[in-house]
């Protein structure tokens, strides 16, 4: 049974069925049912016409459904059982899928989830999985989500933007449970960019790509994270880092940066130095500026606080720090750092206690902690 | 995002309408059960339920004693400050959300019929570190 060809084939049959005249919400549980269907059956038998088999059964599927829902509401239903297949079954919809799931009413957690399963063809209780809550709970989430985005009109061009944030949430949740989501987000950016030529999608399929290629060297053998400077760079993906560059430079050839563009930029300076001392640091601070012109995004001026501490020294990157809200997630974890490189090994091992103590992630607190043991041993000593 | 709502036996400060469970009427504590099963369906109705438990008051410190020796056990202390009740788990969009909810909760029904007003506790979970983080 493969489950990577019945999932790329999941939001083509779903754009099948809304095309046949079912109703989005009605036609996604007809294929949802089909594709359990499917990995029952498919690993004694698989058909030779995947998509057509996921055609025919889905459409009964939602025949079934919507007969005895009218057989509840005593009502006589007239839907044509037999469908003749005419050009509509040559039209792919899987980006109306996407844009529809994406869609600007939807909460960030609803568009994710609604994604994952209708253009992900993902069941929910995978869903559940990757993001560690109970299974009716995430069916629940999925089905709300139908109901908000119900009154959309299918067809309706919708804002590539906002499909991109919702990949770029699923990439950065990485690998809680079961699902590899940062590989399936990944999976979902490049689909999206075989049907769509805009320069910021393929910014964010080189992003992804560029980070990925790290993800072997981002955790030690005890779960511990690597920092970037310490990782051992012989285990990034050279294949990836080769794809991510190139999908980049067509990008930026195009001459329309956005941020994603931006940041896989940055992202590929870093994955073009051999060891942490070739950075080229003053590139990367230009990035920055630029990122801080498109974003004006505090956190992006904290990232560039960090690259002009090494460009120019670190004076010169607390001074761009100043003016920056000391509230900011990863603030004090970036201030510790440059006190330390300015020799202020009190003040530094101070923040990095405080950054342990507001990082919102159980890896980065042992990470700051270990950064303040490391630097109260010294100071004892 | 996950947060954890706390409610406390011992340790929060003392809710409006502070009157012991064990002084209501049958039919308060009948209604408070009521209010909290349906407040945990209504959040899996909107896909933001996580997990609630409850706990007994009664508890045992326990301590490793050295190898091949059996852990000591002590306990319970009257004197401990802070007694966990119980907890429900929410994953929901928003700080704003996850105060909102807890607001909620906490106007559960006690003596009188009235909402205890009692103090909950949230704090949020530590996640998985980002993928990116440049």
């Amino acid at each position: 049974m493969d489950e990577a060809l019945l999932r790329t084939l999941t939001p083509t049959v779903i754009g099948i069925l809304v095309r046949r005249g079912a109703d989005f919400a009605a036609a996604e549980d007809a294929v949802q049912d089909a594709l359990v269907e499917a990995v029952r059956g498919w690993s004694d038998d698989p058909p030779r016409d995947p998509k057509g088999w996921l055609v025919t059964v889905a459409w009964r599927k939602f025949l079934d459904a919507v007969r005895a829902d009218a057989s509840r509401r005593h009502r006589e239903v007239r839907v044509d059982a037999e469908p003749v297949p005419g050009p509509a079954e040559a039209v792919d919809d899987t980006l109306q899928l996407y844009f529809l799931c994406a869609h600007p009413s939807l909460t960030p957690a609803s568009a994710v989830a609604l994604t994952l399963r209708a253009v992900g063809g993902l069941t929910t209780r995978q869903i559940a999985q990757a993001y560690l809550v109970p299974e009716a709970t995430m069916a629940q989430r999925i089905s709300r989500a139908k109901r908000t985005v119900s009154g959309v009109r299918f067809h309706q061009p919708g804002d590539v933007a906002t499909v991109l944030r919702v990949l770029y949430l699923v990439f950065n949740e990485g690998y809680s449970g079961d699902v590899d989501l940062a590989g399936e987000a990944i999976r979902l950016t490049r689909q999206l960019a075989a049907r769509i030529d805009h320069e910021e999608v393929a910014g964010l399929l080189a992003l992804m790509l560029l980070h990925h290629a790290r993800r072997a060297a981002r955790t030690g053998p005890d779960g511990r994270l690597v920092p970037l400077a310490e990782q051992d760079r012989s285990r990034w993906d050279t294949r990836l880092i080769a794809e991510g560059v190139d999908v980049l430079q067509r990008a930026l050839a195009r001459d329309r940066l956005g941020e994603f563009q931006a940041q896989a930029a940055v992202a590929a300076l870093h994955a073009d130095a051999r060891t942490t001392e070739e950075t080229d640091w003053v590139q990367i601070v230009e990035w920055y500026d630029e990122l801080v012109r498109l974003t004006d995004s505090p956190v992006a001026r904290l990232n560039r606080a960090v690259a002009v501490g090494e460009a120019d020294g670190p004076r010169a990157g607390l001074a761009a720090l100043a003016g920056l809200d000391p509230g900011l997630p990863r603030y004090a974890a970036v201030a510790a750092y440059l006190r330390e490189r300015d020799g202020d090994l009190v003040a530094a091992a101070r923040l990095y206690t405080e950054a342990a103590r507001s990082a919102s992630s159980l890896a980065e607190r042992d990470h700051l902690t270990r950064q303040a043991a490391r630097l109260n041993a010294r100071l004892r000593g | 995002m996950k947060y954890l709502l706390l409610k406390h036996y011992r340790g929060a400060p003392a809710a409006v309408n502070d009157v012991p469970m064990d002084q209501w009427t049958p039919e308060e504590v009948s209604a408070h059960v009521g209010y909290m099963q349906d407040f945990a369906a209504r959040l899996e109705g909107t896909g933001e339920f996580v997990d609630g438990q409850a706990l007994s008051p009664e508890g045992t410190f326990v301590r490793y004693d050295g190898e091949g020796r059996p852990p000591v056990t002590d306990g319970p202390f009257a004197e401990t400050k802070d007694l966990i009740a119980g907890w429900m788990v929410i994953d929901v969009d928003s700080y704003e959300r996850a105060i909102e909810l807890a607001g909620e909760l906490s106007a559960a029904p006690g003596a009188g019929g009235k909402p205890i007003h009692e103090w909950l506790e949230v704090r949020p979970f530590l996640t998985e570190p980002p993928t990116i983080t440049e």
